[in-house]
């Protein structure tokens, strides 16, 4: 008789784990931890975004919405694009509601990768783009993009990863572990690359509304001959502190989002209709919010990052999301003893680098989606710690 | 504008750290300093109170809110007659305002009958004053963008997510 294994798909069963998962299983079993391990915002959603959600529940919306999402929050996100990012799309046909800007990414895999087709993923990144091709039948090809770089990823390097089987370059900033953006000048490059390649490109942008300093956020798909090529991910998940709505959206050329929404109409029918409601407040009213939180993170950014560099720890000034990657190479040890260490020594919780890729290793994800006085707790623990190794 | 992040900060938490404000905003703690000085000798800082609930501190404790109507005087518009109620210790805060009424005065004392008596016998009776309309705050609920009884929500995100 086959054991209930057996009947597993292959690649399903010979997925690993994600390395997060595994961490968090031992550092949830230990009391008294305080942790810098978290990938969502500390706010909660602004009251006016809960609040329309209430009414709409008592209005009794609880239909399914068309497949593609309530047209009226499609317009919005069409007007927040053209509002932010500069580019024009059709509502109507150009614009898909997803679950999550997860499900934007594993439909845009499935609606592009054909069975051999190679996808570039630069790394460290977030952990699902890999499986993601895998599960649709592509390659996934590891692009390592460099400290000494600040973990962008530039146009020899790309130009390196590139054979004639490449159907997909994933450009995931600002990023996630690395907090790394992507300016103007570094995107103008890529998009002159690109110009004439027959290559898709799939732009994560669901921290677009999380960069500090000067620049607002730049999208590859603002450049001249990048929209036709380029599927746009986004979601209310970080800019509006909304991740247990899950809800996202993907923007794109209407062929491609018309295949993206074929099978998101089987698979899902529609993203979840009280979290549209309120995403249509979010979106239209809500700006402010945003600036409030983006403001609060920017503080706590330079409080963590001075916290790292009077340990004597590297951490370039990384200007998006809500994550520094500090160096641990001068503590001799590995991300993963590291981040073992802390977490059984001093009851600090950090993500190893290397959990969201190979050129992670050597640096720690700290995530500063918490109140100043708790990130200080922690870098004080982080501090004795560094000390105790280096001697 | 620095200022205008310095205020906020403090707004919030009058008690922080100036090295800490410093490193918030990116600035050296000797141009905080500076600007707090200056903030302070302009009066945009007017001081550095303590939000209190009093109805949990172990005192007898009531305040109400007064809509005070007067006769504007010649010259002085307002200004004056704001004085003769400012300067009672029992007087909390005195706004002028749009609308149906003109000055509304908070006051505070230990029970109702102290505030009571201080408005028959001290406000009331001042010549440019109207009428008065009191009303007694029976719940405080949110004071100063702090929702006061709000007990400290627990951290109900996963310890590490991706
Ligand atoms: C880079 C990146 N992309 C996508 C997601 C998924 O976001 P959503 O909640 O919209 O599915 C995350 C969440 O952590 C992320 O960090």
């Amino acid at each position: 008789m086959k054991k209930a294994e057996d009947y597993i798909n292959k690649k399903v069963l010979n997925m690993p784990f994600s390395g997060i998962r595994k961490f968090f299983d031992v550092a949830n079993e230990l009391e008294g931890v305080i942790s810098l391990g978290v990938g969502e915002p500390d706010f909660d959603t602004p009251w006016p975004i809960r609040e329309k959600a209430i009414y709409s529940l008592e209005k009794g919306k609880t239909n399914y919405t068309s497949n593609a999402g309530l047209l009226e929050l499609r317009g919005e996100i069409a007007n927040y694009l053209d509002r932010t990012i500069h580019v024009v799309y059709d509502p109507a046909k150009e614009v898909l509601v997803t679950v999550g800007a997860s499900e934007g990414i594993d439909l845009s895999f499935r609606a592009l990768v054909e069975p051999g087709d190679e996808v570039i993923i630069p790394e460290p990144s977030f952990v699902c783009y890999k499986p993601c091709v895998e599960m649709a039948g592509g390659i996934p090809v590891v692009l390592e993009t460099k400290a000494e770089n600040e973990f962008k990823v530039t146009v020899e390097e790309i130009e390196e990863k590139i054979t004639d089987k490449t159907k997909i370059l994933l450009l995931p900033y600002p990023n996630n572990p690395t907090g790394a953006i992507l300016d103007r000048e570094d995107l103008k490059k890529i998009a002159d690359f690109l110009k004439d390649k027959d290559i898709i490109v799939v732009s994560d942008e669901i921290y677009s509304e999380l960069t500090y300093g000067e620049n607002k956020h730049v999208s590859i798909a603002s450049f001249e001959g990048m929209r036709e090529k380029t599927i746009v991910l986004n979601g209310f998940s970080k800019s509006y502190a909304m991740t247990g709505w899950r809800l996202g959206y993907a923007a794109g050329p209407e062929a491609i989002i018309s295949a993206m929404m074929k099978i998101h109409q089987y698979c899902i029918m529609c993203a979840p209709t009280t979290s549209q409601q309120a995403a249509v407040e979010a979106i239209k009213n809500c700006d402010k919010y945003v600036d409030k939180m983006r403001k609060e993170y920017d503080m706590r950014r330079r409080v963590m990052r001075k916290g790292f560099l009077d340990m004597g720890l590297e951490c370039f000034d990384a200007k998006g999301a809500f994550y520094l990657f500090p160096s641990i190479k001068s503590t001799g040890l590995s991300s993963d003893e590291f981040c073992e260490r802390l977490l059984f020594e001093e009851r600090v919780a950090v993500v190893p680098g290397s959990a969201l890729g190979k050129s992670g290793e050597g640096h720690i994800r700290c995530s500063y989606a918490y109140s100043i006085e708790e990130i200080k707790q922690a870098l004080e623990k982080i501090a004795v710690f560094v000390k105790k190794i280096k001697g | 504008m620095l200022k205008n992040d310095i205020l906020e900060i403090l707004e919030n938490n009058s008690r922080i750290k100036i090295n800490d404000v410093a490193t918030m905003l990116g600035k050296s703690e000797e141009e905080v300093n500076v600007a707090i000085a200056e903030l302070e000798a302009d009066n945009v800082i007017c001081g550095y109170s303590t939000l209190i609930n009093w109805d949990k501190a172990d005192k007898q404790y009531v305040s109400a809110m007064v809509e005070v109507k007067v006769t504007p005087q010649r010259e002085q518009g307002f200004e004056k007659i704001a004085e003769r109620i400012y300067k009672f210790d029992e007087v909390k805060a005195v706004y002028l305002m749009s609308g149906g009424f003109d000055l509304l005065v908070m006051v505070d004392g230990k029970d109702i009958k102290e505030i009571a008596y201080f408005i028959s016998s001290k406000l009331s009776p001042i010549d440019a004053i109207l009428s008065t309309s009191t009303h007694f705050v029976l719940k405080k609920y949110k004071d100063h963008g702090v929702i006061v009884e709000k007990n400290k929500k627990d951290d109900e995100r996963m310890i590490v997510s991706p």
